[in-house]
């Protein structure tokens, strides 16, 4: 009977994470419209801009070979699996110990991957432009990401998601200043990871600012909408990311009632509630930076990692 | 209880080595003095918090003193200083940002070597505490040294004072009147640095110091 | 068969192959000359991997002795098979077989076989002979065997001009590493000259004895891997080989160099200190870095696989670098993960590297080109080689499910077991290499969308590039067999693991937990609370939900597709030009690591308006090491040379009074000291 309920739990989470991707995006939208003096697209119509898509036909380029149509359903399902082993609203699901925090990066990684090459797949320039600039971002904003899971990896004794978030939601693991050091870097990285302003603008239409849009500038139809909902569910899976590692209280665990679930799924709302105002807050604040400010920017979050994985290492010498 | 107390003071400490990393970052002159101001901030605050715990008031005259000198009065001064020389906003760094990063970082581990081994077997936060304190030190004479605008060596001069000021609050044994003598001088360095500024700024229509190497007389 | 003659069936095979070697000098040139000898060779390696297997799955620990009556007489010619030899042999024979199998196809487009066959079963049967010896005599011979072998396949296509120098720098580097070992043998050995690995195993070694033994077989076993600073040969010599050459020697060879240091490092010397494995750990991440780095500035498909091998090696040596120092502070569990992640990393890269170098052997079989800025759009062309090079591309940038994933995530739990270590310099060193092998991962990455993007994928940006065509059945099967490992061992690492157990257990006196036990296939690197990764379920996960969303996509939604020009924003330029180029697409990684790294410069040379003549884009790369290292040090031996010329012409008068200053000179030490 337990084992039906977690299996449920797990299911309804992976079916979470698909259905209210695109709602954080469209909510993220709303408030960055309010905070600009403008009404702002509805909170669904990321639903209705999906749902048009898969009606239509795809057009292909002629250039185009068969790694560019599989692509998107790679890319999907890198994302999709990565983000249904993240902790949403309860801890301790039945999969989470077949991926840890690197392999969950990794799939990220094997996402972007797929992505980049799709962009050199047409042969025109502006996929160049793009592959090379996601390139460029992932060759320092990976390593970040690793070296933000370090610190956190060495401070709750585990690599394991649903450990981590344990250790952090129990008084012993107090303020410490390797984890608060990782968040600051953690917020670095899920900017440049998700192109959000200051390092990729996600609504732009000028071609030489874009770096995400550019590797997906040829496709179109379901395909278009498979990316767009990869990228919607990356969005989230950070979100959920930050909440489950910095802020794990109200994370149910696996056994307790119901009860203990309406929690988790109620503390789980309002944290990405704040997390979209945030978000959207500091993108109206600041704005795009130059592309070869990225790698300062990125390679600061990664100093910042390798500094909070020192002072690990150092303060357990005490 | 007690230990969050602590903590929370690690934290803050904490929080200034991250202020001067972010310093060491900027690479624009207003964005410098409000990091700059940013940091007088947080050590107020971590001053203040030790007071605090330390329950010794007249820390509460050194956070008092930080607060408002160092975070309100000097950055107003100094911006005024740079619209009135129309200093050039932008600063250029000896070697590029990333390499400055990595060169903080190295003081850091260095720092926190050297606090390590000499402060032998007292209350393991309190000799971090220190090991920030130096760091932030550190840090600060780093600034000074990477940059080539008279501007930028002063912020930095001044969050070198920031972190002694830090180290001797931690120790919990400076007296007022060293506190007030030191904040003083400093004082007094400042408004002699800020007349040279002026007058080098006249004479030589720049405060670029590779600029002002030129001018110094006769090599040998 | 027996299974505890295991070395008596791989010294059969090895004889096979000698005899092979000698019938190919006389019947090379003849047709059915390049199917004889791979195929001999292909089942004499299939029978030594075979017999290594079955030595390491049931003989374990104990292992075998033969010597035969060659070489010196008190000494004779030892040979022996134990856990980590059998490990080592698998791989060599297993690399030897799928290159085997591979040259069956590629073999018949061999310009001059004269020159490579009679070579190829001698490259072969040197490198285990390597493997299996037990003196310092026949391992520094047959060592020797191998990199003649080697250089002889190098200058099989002597003709063409980079080759020649590029094999001059191989015979140096190759003779350094010689002696460099030798010295270490010699140091090993001590005054009474017990030159037999059992007996340098069982005399104690003084610890400057150690520490220099050990930072010779460094230098020595370390240029013939790739390590930095003594890896300038390797993107030199690999690229000229012919490519199922170049497959054995990326693949293959680096790894009996890697044996090299282990064997000596792990198992002769014993006891080793904690500032040596410092110095390991340094190189190893410093040759991941550089590595990845100067890979990705190539435009030479080769060549940037030859660089990446340098990367691959250094990754290997920092999981042999954290190994060492685990074992010198006793934490024996810790040592045997990082030594596990260090030699899975060993087998997967023999099954990716020679994967790469099969798929860039086809291209150049096809095109005739070897250089990315004149290829493109081969995967219409050569569907096949396309997905077994993609394959190859996704599992050496370390990307899930695939197998280069799991050696790289049982690195990063070894680096995490390391906060333990108690000496202060490892306690920075270590955080500091678990970033530079992160940033070479994701630099790898990046390097290998290049590689396969514009070779593979876009429009094809020459003649010789719209006009390919699939290459042979053989060297699709054989990289066919290797992309299907390289998924088996990445769903299935636990095999692996207990596989390597008995290796890791004779090295450093310990094991990973029993993965046979761990449910569902995971591996558990420490304990399942630590931490676990299970790269089956993931697969299956990543398999159910793609092709869920596909199918429920083409029933639901629509399956329309039209075919149309390119989008490109409204300009589509018809031209494969305007694509972007190798240079380009590393342009902004050039821009973040290139200008410390390399010097990097870039000069545009713009003609002014009115005039037609082209632009032109100047790059200027430097090595560091070059300028560094050994320009002075060729400076300084031409120097040495050209003043020591002054004693190739005295007279005869001088000649004899130098005799008689060394008599003299003698005389008085002897003296002195009696």
């Amino acid at each position: 009977m337990a084992l039906t309920v977690d299996f449920l739990v797990q299911g309804l989470q992976m079916a979470l994470v698909l259905v209210a991707a695109p709602l954080l995006t469209g909510f993220v939208r709303k408030v960055r419209a309010r905070l600009q003096r403008r009404r702002g697209p509805s909170l669904l119509q990321p639903y209705r801009d999906l749902y048009r898509l898969l009606r239509k036909e795809v057009v292909l380029a002629e250039s185009a070979s068969w790694l560019f149509r599989a692509s998107p359903y790679l890319i999907f399902a890198f994302t999709w699996v990565a983000a249904s082993l993240v902790p949403t609203f309860a801890t301790g699901l039945v999969f989470s110990w077949t991926a840890d925090l690197i392999a969950i990066v990794a799939l990220l990684g094997s996402a972007r991957f797929f992505l980049a090459l799709a962009g050199l797949d047409v042969g025109t320039s502006f996929g160049g432009i793009g592959s090379s600039r996601e390139a460029m971002i992932a060759s320092l904003a990976e390593p970040a990401m690793l070296l933000i899971v370090f610190p956190l990896a060495l401070v709750a004794g585990s690599t394991q998601l649903s450990t981590v978030a344990a250790f952090m939601a129990s008084p012993q693991a107090g303020l410490s200043v390797s984890v608060g050091l990782a968040l600051v870097a953690f917020i670095m990285v899920a900017i440049a990871e998700n192109a959000r302003i200051p390092v990729d603008n996600p609504a732009t239409h000028l071609e030489l600012t874009m770096v995400h849009e550019a590797m997906v500038l040829e496709y179109s139809g379901r395909h278009l909408a498979m990316i767009e909902l990869a990228a919607s569910m990356k969005l989230l899976l950070y979100a959920s990311l930050l909440a489950c590692l910095f802020a794990p209280w109200g994370l149910a665990t696996s056994g307790m009632g119901a009860a203990a679930y309406a929690v988790g799924a109620a503390s789980y709302v309002a944290k990405v509630t704040v997390i979209g105002i945030l978000l959207a807050v500091f993108e109206t604040a600041i704005a795009k930076m130059r592309v070869f400010r990225v790698p300062e920017f990125l390679g600061a979050a990664l100093m910042l990692g390798l500094l909070a994985t020192l002072f690990v290492f150092l303060s357990r010498s005490l | 209880m007690n230990s969050l107390v602590f903590e929370i003071a690690h934290m803050l400490a904490a929080s200034l080595v991250l202020i001067s990393f972010v310093q060491l970052y900027q690479d624009r002159l207003y964005a410098l003095l409000n990091t700059f101001a940013l940091h007088s901030l947080a050590l107020a605050c971590s001053v203040a918090w030790q007071a605090y715990i330390q329950d010794a008031p007249h820390l509460y005259v050194t956070a008092a003193i930080a607060l408002v000198f160092k975070a309100i009065v000097i950055p107003v001064v100094l911006h005024r200083i740079i619209q009135r020389l129309k200093i050039h906003r932008e600063i250029e760094t000896v070697v590029g940002i990333g390499l400055t990063m990595l060169a903080g970082i190295a003081l850091v581990a260095l720092s926190m070597v050297v606090m390590l081994r000499v402060t032998g077997g007292a209350d393991p936060l309190a000799r971090q505490d220190l090991a920030f304190a130096l760091a932030v030190i550190l840090l600060g004479l780093l600034l000074m040294v990477s940059r080539r605008n008279a501007v930028g060596q002063v912020v930095g001069f001044m969050s070198l004072e920031n972190g002694l000021v830090l180290a001797a609050t931690g120790a919990k044994g400076m007296p007022l009147v060293v506190e007030i003598s030191v904040a003083f001088s400093i004082l007094i360095a400042f408004i002699v640095i800020g007349i040279f500024l002026f007058r080098i700024r006249e004479r030589f229509d720049t405060v670029d110091m590779q600029v002002l190497d030129r001018y110094r007389g006769e090599r040998l | 068969m027996d299974p505890g003659s295991g070395h008596i069936v791989v010294l059969c095979c090895v004889a096979v192959l000698l005899g092979l070697a000698l019938l190919a000098v006389f019947i090379g040139r003849q047709r059915p000359a390049s199917t004889l000898v791979y195929g001999m060779s292909l089942a004499a390696s299939s029978i030594a991997f075979a017999a290594a297997l079955a030595h390491l799955v049931t003989q374990g620990i104990s292992p075998a002795t033969l010597t035969l009556p060659l070489g010196i007489p008190w000494l004779g010619a030892n040979f022996r098979i134990d856990a980590l030899a059998a490990f080592f042999l698998l791989v060599v024979n297993f690399g030897g077989a799928a290159t085997s199998l591979y040259a069956l196809g590629y073999g018949h487009h061999e310009t001059s076989p004269g020159r490579v066959l009679p070579f190829y079963p001698a490259f072969l049967a040197g490198m285990n002979l390597v493997v299996l010896a037990d003196d310092a005599f026949t391992f520094l011979l047959c060592w020797e065997f191998m990199s003649l072998a080697s250089w002889a396949l190098v200058m099989a296509h002597h003709r063409v001009k980079d080759n020649v120098s590029a094999g001059y720098v191989y015979l140096v580097m190759a003779s350094f590493g010689t002696l460099a070992l030798l010295l270490a043998f010699g140091l090993l050995a001590g005054p009474e000259g017990a030159y037999g690995f059992s007996a340098i195993r069982e005399s104690a070694h003084t610890p400057l004895v150690t520490s220099l033994a050990l930072m010779l077989v460094l230098l020595g076993a370390g240029s013939k891997a790739g390590l930095v600073p003594v890896h300038v040969w390797l993107p030199l010599a690999h690229p000229a080989a012919p490519s199922h050459v170049s497959a054995l020697m990326s693949g293959v060879m680096t790894k009996v160099a890697v044996y090299a240091f282990v064997r000596v490092a792990f198992d002769l010397l014993g006891d080793t200190t904690w500032w040596q494995s410092m110095v390991v750990l340094l190189l190893g991440g410093a040759t991941a870095a550089l590595g990845v780095l100067y890979a990705l500035m190539q435009h030479d498909l080769k060549r940037l696989l030859a660089y990446h091998t340098v990367e691959n090696i250094g990754i290997i040596f920092i999981g042999l670098g954290l190994a060492l120092a685990f074992q010198s502070n006793g934490m024996a569990a810790a040592a045997a993960l990082a030594l596990t992640a260090a030699l899975f990393h060993v087998l997967n890269h023999s099954l990716f590297k020679s994967l790469l170098f099969f798929g860039a052997g086809a291209v150049l079989t096809s095109t005739g080109q070897r250089d990315m800025e004149h290829l493109g759009g081969l995967i219409r062309r050569m569907p096949w080689t396309s997905f077994a090079f993609l394959v190859g591309c996704v599992a050496i940038s370390a990307l899930p499910p695939l197998n280069g994933f799991a050696s790289e995530w049982l690195t990063f739990q070894a680096i995490l077991q390391s906060p333990d270590l108690p000496q202060w310099g490892l306690k920075f060193i270590v955080p500091a290499v678990g970033g530079l092998l992160a940033l070479s991962a994701a630099l790898a990455a990046a390097c290998f969308v290049k590689a396969f993007g514009i070779t593979f994928l876009g429009r094809p940006r020459s003649s010789a590039a719209e006009s390919a065509s699939e290459v042979d059945r053989f060297s699709r099967t054989a990289m066919f067999v290797l992309a299907g490992l390289c998924l088996l061992a990445g769903i299935l690492p636990g095999i692996v693991i207990d596989t390597l157990a008995p290796v890791t257990q004779a090295l450093v006196g310990g094991r990973m937990p029993l993965q046979a036990d761990v449910p569902w296939l995971s591996i558990v690197p420490v304990a399942a609370a630590r931490s676990s990764y299970n790269g089956l379920l993931v697969f299956i996960f990543i398999a159910f939900s793609g092709s869920l969303a596909a199918w429920i996509i083409h029933r639901l939604a629509s399956r329309k597709v039209r075919r149309a020009p390119a989008w490109d924003c409204g300009f589509p330029n018809l031209s494969p030009r305007a694509q972007y180029s190798a240079g380009s697409f590393a342009q902004p990684i050039r821009r973040v690591f290139g200008t410390l790294v390399f010097r990097a410069r870039e000069q545009v040379e713009m003609p002014p308006p009115g005039d037609l003549r082209p632009a032109r884009l100047h790059l200027q790369l430097r090595d560091v090491v070059w300028d560094v290292l050994y320009a002075p040090v060729a400076d300084a031996v031409s120097f040495t040379a050209t003043r020591l010329n002054y004693f190739q012409s005295l007279t005869i008068r001088r000649y004899l009074s130098l005799v008689f200053l060394a008599l003299v000179g003698l005389l008085l030490v002897l003296a002195i000291w009696l």
